[in-house]
């Protein structure tokens, strides 16, 4: 994307605020030409003090009036321009996190599962903070910037055309060290930036995994490649540092040079009489601040092409397509029966790496079907596909008889119950929790669904009980806990199926059975699918599907398979291989 | 943030020589209004074009003697406070290297990562700015006040009182809007919470159809951090403006009282144009001030942060301990009495613990979640210390061991299967640095790793992501073992490793470690019956305590909560088979 368009593409976020933005350029314009007003003032006034005895103080009165006239005025400009573009500025960036923010909730699942969630949410947030101080706070003030060049330039030719020559003349060496300190400092920043980021890396995944560093008495090691690192970034981070603060220095010499230029010529021009002292005194006060808006425009042409950069990671977000959506009067299902049919259906994540191929499979309502078999042999590719997280490349699924392409995709999944092997809470209350799938749910029904899930005990014995606050990483509700969470939201809502990731896992051992009989319980009538490990869930399967490398190999219940002699008996059998025995 | 100028140390030169140098170049930029001054009062006034030439020149000079003093100050600066921020992240990285599991835990990793990074960057520009400016601009702006005062005593009255007055604008709008930028930060991380979890539970929160709820959770969020965002903008937008007027006020009073002041003979015109000059710079000087409040108000919270790290001492410790030599006859590893809690727990995690295992024996342990079996583990390698009690290896307490001697001979292998960005080869170098390929590859085949890792591109040269990525859960599981075993370690923890393996595989690896690993001793910990089944003997954790020990037999028939276990997974009948 080319920068322009990215800028176009940009604007159009701040069209809802447009009358903001012309709002903030004509008080731009009239605070910058008021501010440059203020010093013809203030030379005219002096101009009538001469010297003793030759003071006219009627004139000064009347322009010190003007004077504190166009002050009060420009600053109240300045202000409402600031408050203008705040709120664009704030308003653009909470647009262009909930947009970005609407299409994660709407992209397909291989997007996100593809991305580092890391880089998605540093888009979300850091990103898009970038594009507000770059392109749009920097959009104001490259907007100042180039008035006040061009208000100085007229007001000083409109006083006197040769001395404003003399200072176009030393312009450029104010853009050529602008743009030669912004170049330098641009090819350092960048290396800093990377090294930081190298370093960065290093330290997430070393002090993120603290604990397996000491267990191997890794610490030496790494404090020496973090040294490494380290004096690498110092030695970039000192040139970095240097060459930018080079800028400040450097545009205050040369705008001692505009200062000093002024002041020679000037006076030279007023002993010749060309110009009065007040004048001059004008100029001096324009030299002083002339270089000013060249330093902050060369800063804003870096922040801009920073926020360049930024904008396009956060427009290549927005460029992503959604989810494809449910087909034109797709069914709404009520509750299903639960019967499901997949019928030759093939899928693979990666057309070069065929997985699913030419799969067949029958569950009558009600029926427990076990999905087992060798670690990523495609189980819970099986998941994805039934909840329609990721869509079949050829066959078809069928629930009740219907296709579940003509189904509304909401109301398919809401007809699963899925507990995952990776617990997911929110970072809200307790009762919150239980009751994401059921939001107006009583909290007599979510205590009930929590006592089926044997986890009223246990919340009961919480300080703050159903209102505890769940942190993003437990915060003290230990793994297993966080699973009969899960378990309790899937038993508020009770849906016609299940779909269990080896939810159980972790689950305390003792507990385990009387969660299997709850389990057990809610099964009942409801066709359940289980990618399984445990051999008592897989024995009092219907159908036990084994797969190996993305295929079923075999299809049966638990004795038909074990005398079939094949994959499965080898699977089962291996259970109790000789080692077990003492 | 006083005590870590101790790290500014080793840039003494520079911070005294950065400063002086750029209180010189002031010097300078004060003195050139009185240059000017006398430009038009001598120049012009007595029509006089050489004096005129001869301030130019000065002038110059002076511009170019300033220009290398702030050059000069700027590379001390960059020198000093990139060496201040380098010097302080690596002790702050060795001070967390130093740290224990309790304080790791408590602390939190994300919040030590972030102290590491932005905390110590924040630091760093507040030592630049201390060099560069934080003398210069009130410098400056006495300085003017001082030059106002040496032109003309009566006339600086305006200047004290101009000064004055932007100070307190400052003061008062800087006051109320500071504390708002912590509050920003928070809303900011809760929007970025948010889009965290939902990335997380994607696949759950589209199970329930809850995408259009958690829009709105997100777009609140936003909307509260913009409406906070805007109404501290609103506050700070004030600043300029307010400064602007008082700055021009002051120019008015000092254009009519230096006229009635010229008007009397005392000062000139030359002179009050160096007074607006002076006033000018004022204004400049303390608007820096004001940004310099910013910095160091956030600096000093950085400051107390990683102070905060700094001052935590490491639970556990080897200061002071001397290489040990093996008790003759001593059980490998002993719990004598061990009770434990974690801190701020009040229920102990471990109560009253008593085991002694054997050179070369294999002992399962097995219990509940929160029954205590990973903390009884980690007691051995000294994760933690234990409140009461002692754990022995080799009959000497674990506490009276340098860290490498006792860590050295265990091998861990952590309930999260954690690889690092690398190759395979540098990943089973881990804990054994000079493992050559044969170790190697004998650890991998132990591990049953041997197979997919051949089949690798690159085979041990294959890279791995940050993470381990890219390996699936059994694969990264299966490669954490092989990293363990690598050192032939003389004990062997197995926490709950091989939860991510399929049966069959699990089977497989557990033949092999009986196999393979004679002579050492080995601790494996898992929630399922069937894999300490064959252990020699098993440990039956219950809420803390030693529910029984014994053979799988022996406590199916001595001990209820363990009969409880294997019949909640396996069939009657297959317990029963041993």
């Amino acid at each position: 994307m080319k920068q322009q368009s990215v800028f176009r593409r940009l604007m159009r976020f701040t069209r809802p605020y447009r009358g903001y933005l012309a709002a903030a350029l004509a008080c731009a314009l009239a605070s910058v030409s008021l501010s440059l007003y203020a010093p013809v003032l203030i030379g005219d006034a002096i101009d009538f003090i001469v010297g003793p005895g030759a003071v006219d103080f009627r004139a000064i009165l009347r322009i010190l009036a003007l004077l504190g006239g166009v002050v009060l005025a420009g600053a109240l400009f300045q202000w409402l321009m600031t408050l203008c573009t705040n709120v664009i500025s704030y308003s653009t960036v909470k647009d262009l996190r909930t947009a970005v923010f609407q299409k994660l909730e709407a992209a397909p699942l291989s997007y996100l599962d593809r991305n580092a969630h890391g880089d998605l949410i540093s888009r979300v947030v850091n990103d898009i903070d970038q594009i507000s101080d770059g392109l749009i706070q920097g959009f104001s003030q490259l907007f100042t910037g180039v008035v006040t060049i061009l208000g100085t330039l007229g007001f000083m030719l409109a006083i006197n055309v040769q001395i404003a020559l003399i200072v176009v003349l030393i312009t450029p060496l104010s853009l050529f060290v602008a743009s030669f300190i912004a170049k330098h400092t641009f090819d350092e920043f960048r290396k800093q930036s990377m090294i930081r980021g190298e370093l960065g890396g290093f330290i997430e995944e070393l002090i993120g995994n603290q604990k397996v560093v000491k267990a191997f008495g890794y610490e030496a090691r790494a404090q020496e490649r973090f040294d490494e690192i380290n004096a690498r970034l110092y030695r970039t981070g000192v040139n970095a540092q240097f060459y930018s603060s080079t800028t400040n220095p450097s545009t205050r010499f040369v705008n001692g040079l505009v200062y000093a230029a002024v002041g020679l010529f000037g006076s030279l021009a007023a002993i010749s009489g060309h110009i009065s002292v007040g004048q001059l005194s004008t100029f001096l006060n324009y030299a002083n601040q002339y270089t000013k808006p060249f330093n902050e425009i060369s800063g804003v042409v870096t922040e801009l092409q920073t926020a360049a950069a930024s904008a396009r990671r956060v427009f290549a977000v927005l460029d992503e397509p959604a989810e494809s959506p449910d087909a034109p009067g797709a069914l709404a299902l009520d509750r299903c029966e639960g019967a499901v049919r997949l019928e030759d259906v093939s899928f693979s994540y990666n057309p070069d790496r065929k997985l699913i191929e030419h799969l067949s499979l029958k569950a009558r309502p009600g029926e427990r079907i076990a999905i087992v078999g060798p670690t990523g042999c495609g189980k819970t590719t099986i998941i994805n596909l039934l909840m329609r997280f990721y869509d079949i490349d050829s066959g078809a699924i069928y629930v009740d008889g219907t296709e579940t392409r003509a189904i509304a995709r909401d109301s398919l999944r809401a007809q699963y119950g899925m507990v995952l092997q990776e617990t997911w809470l929110f970072s809200g209350t307790i009762r919150e929790n239980i009751a994401y799938g059921k939001p107006d749910a009583t909290l007599d029904e979510v205590v009930a669904a929590a006592k089926s899930a044997h986890a009223h005990s246990f919340i009961k014995r919480l300080p703050q009980g159903y209102d505890t606050p769940v942190g993003e990483e437990g915060g003290g509700i230990s793994q297993g806990q966080r699973q009969l969470l899960c378990i309790a939201r899937i038993m508020l809502t009770r849906p016609p199926m299940l779909i269990l990731d080896e939810a159980t896992s972790s689950i305390d051992t003792r507990t385990e059975l009387r969660i299997q009989k709850a389990f057990d319980a809610m099964m009942e009538g409801r066709t359940s699918f289980v990618v399984a490990h445990r051999l008592s869930t897989i024995r009092e399967a219907d159908c036990i599907l084994v797969m190996r490398d993305g295929h079923i190999v075999e299809q049966g219940a638990h004795a038909e398979l074990l005398a079939l002699g094949g994959f499965y008996a080898e699977l089962y059998n291996s259970q109790f291989a000789p080692s077990e025995e003492p | 943030m006083r005590r870590l100028a101790r790290y500014l140390k080793g840039f003494r030169k520079q911070v005294i020589l950065g400063p002086a140098f750029k209180m010189t170049e002031a010097v300078f930029e004060l003195i050139v209004p009185l240059v000017m001054a006398s430009m038009i009062d001598k120049g012009i006034k007595l029509n006089d074009p050489a004096h005129v030439w001869r301030m130019g020149g000065l002038m110059v000079l002076l511009g170019v003697v300033g220009l290398g003093c702030s050059l000069t100050c700027q590379f001390f600066a960059s020198r000093a406070s990139q060496g201040f921020g380098t010097v302080v992240r690596g002790e702050l990285f060795r001070k967390i290297g130093t740290l224990s599991h309790a304080e790791i835990d408590r602390i939190g990793t994300p919040s030590m990562i972030t102290r590491l990074n932005n905390d110590v960057n924040q630091l760093q520009l507040a030592v630049a700015m201390l060099i560069r400016l934080v003398f210069r601009a009130p410098f400056l702006a006495i300085g003017a006040t001082v030059m106002a005062m040496a032109l003309d005593l009566q006339m600086s009255v305006i200047f004290l009182a101009a000064a004055v007055l932007i100070a307190l604008v400052l003061y008062l709008v800087m006051s109320r809007s500071v504390p708002f930028y912590g509050k920003i930060q928070r809303m900011l991380d809760r929007v970025s919470l948010i889009t965290r979890e939902n990335l997380s539970g994607a696949r759950v929160i589209r199970a329930f159809s809850r995408q259009k709820a958690e829009m709105r959770r997100f777009e609140d969020a936003s909307e509260e951090l913009r409406q906070t965002s805007i109404r501290v903008a609103k506050l700070s937008a004030l600043l300029n403006p307010a400064t602007t007027i008082l700055a021009n006020a002051a120019i008015v009073a000092i254009v009519w009282f230096g006229g009635l002041r010229v008007d009397a003979g005392t000062l000139t015109q030359g002179e009050v144009i160096a007074l607006w000059n002076y006033m000018t710079q004022i204004l400049l000087a303390l608007i820096v001030v004001a940004n310099l409040v910013v910095i160091f108000t956030k600096a000093s919270a950085s400051a107390a942060r990683v102070n905060e790290i700094f001052d935590t001492a490491p639970s556990v410790t080897d200061e002071g301990n001397t290489e040990r030599a093996p008790v003759p006859g001593a059980p490998k590893i002993e719990f004598r009495d061990v009770s434990f809690s974690y801190s701020g727990g009040d229920e102990p995690a471990l109560c009253h613990v008593n085991l002694a295992v054997a050179p070369g024996e294999t002992i399962g342990v097995i219990g509940g979640t929160g029954s205590g079996k990973s903390t009884l583990v980690s007691l051995i390698p000294r994760f933690y210390d234990p409140q009461q009690g002692a754990v022995l290896v080799d009959g000497v307490d674990v506490r009276d061991y340098p860290f490498a001697q006792l860590r050295g001979q265990i091998g861990v292998v952590p309930q999260q299967a954690v690889l690092f960005s690398g190759t395979v080869r540098q990943n089973m170098q881990w804990g054994c640095e000079g493992a050559d390929d044969g170790q190697i590859e004998r650890a991998l085949a132990v591990a049953q790793a041997k197979e997919f890792v051949d089949r690798l591109p690159g085979g041990l040269d294959a890279p791995v992501a940050q993470g381990g990525k890219n390996f699936s859960g059994g694969q990264k599981q299966r490669l954490t073992i092989a990293r363990a075993l690598v050192g032939s370690p003389q004990i062997l923890i197995l926490d709950d490793s091989a939860s991510a393996l399929d049966f069959a595989t699990d089977a497989a690896l557990r033949r092999a470690l009986r196999r393979d690993t004679r002579g050492m001793t080995v601790l494996m910990v898992s929630q399922r019956a069937n894999t300490v089944k064959a252990a020699d003997r098993i440990v039956v954790l219950d809420d803390g305590a030693v529910a029984g020990v014994g053979t799988h037999r022996e406590l199916m028939e001595s001990c209820p909560v363990y009969r409880e276990i294997c019949l909640s997974q396996l069939s009657s009948e297959e317990a029963n088979r041993s």
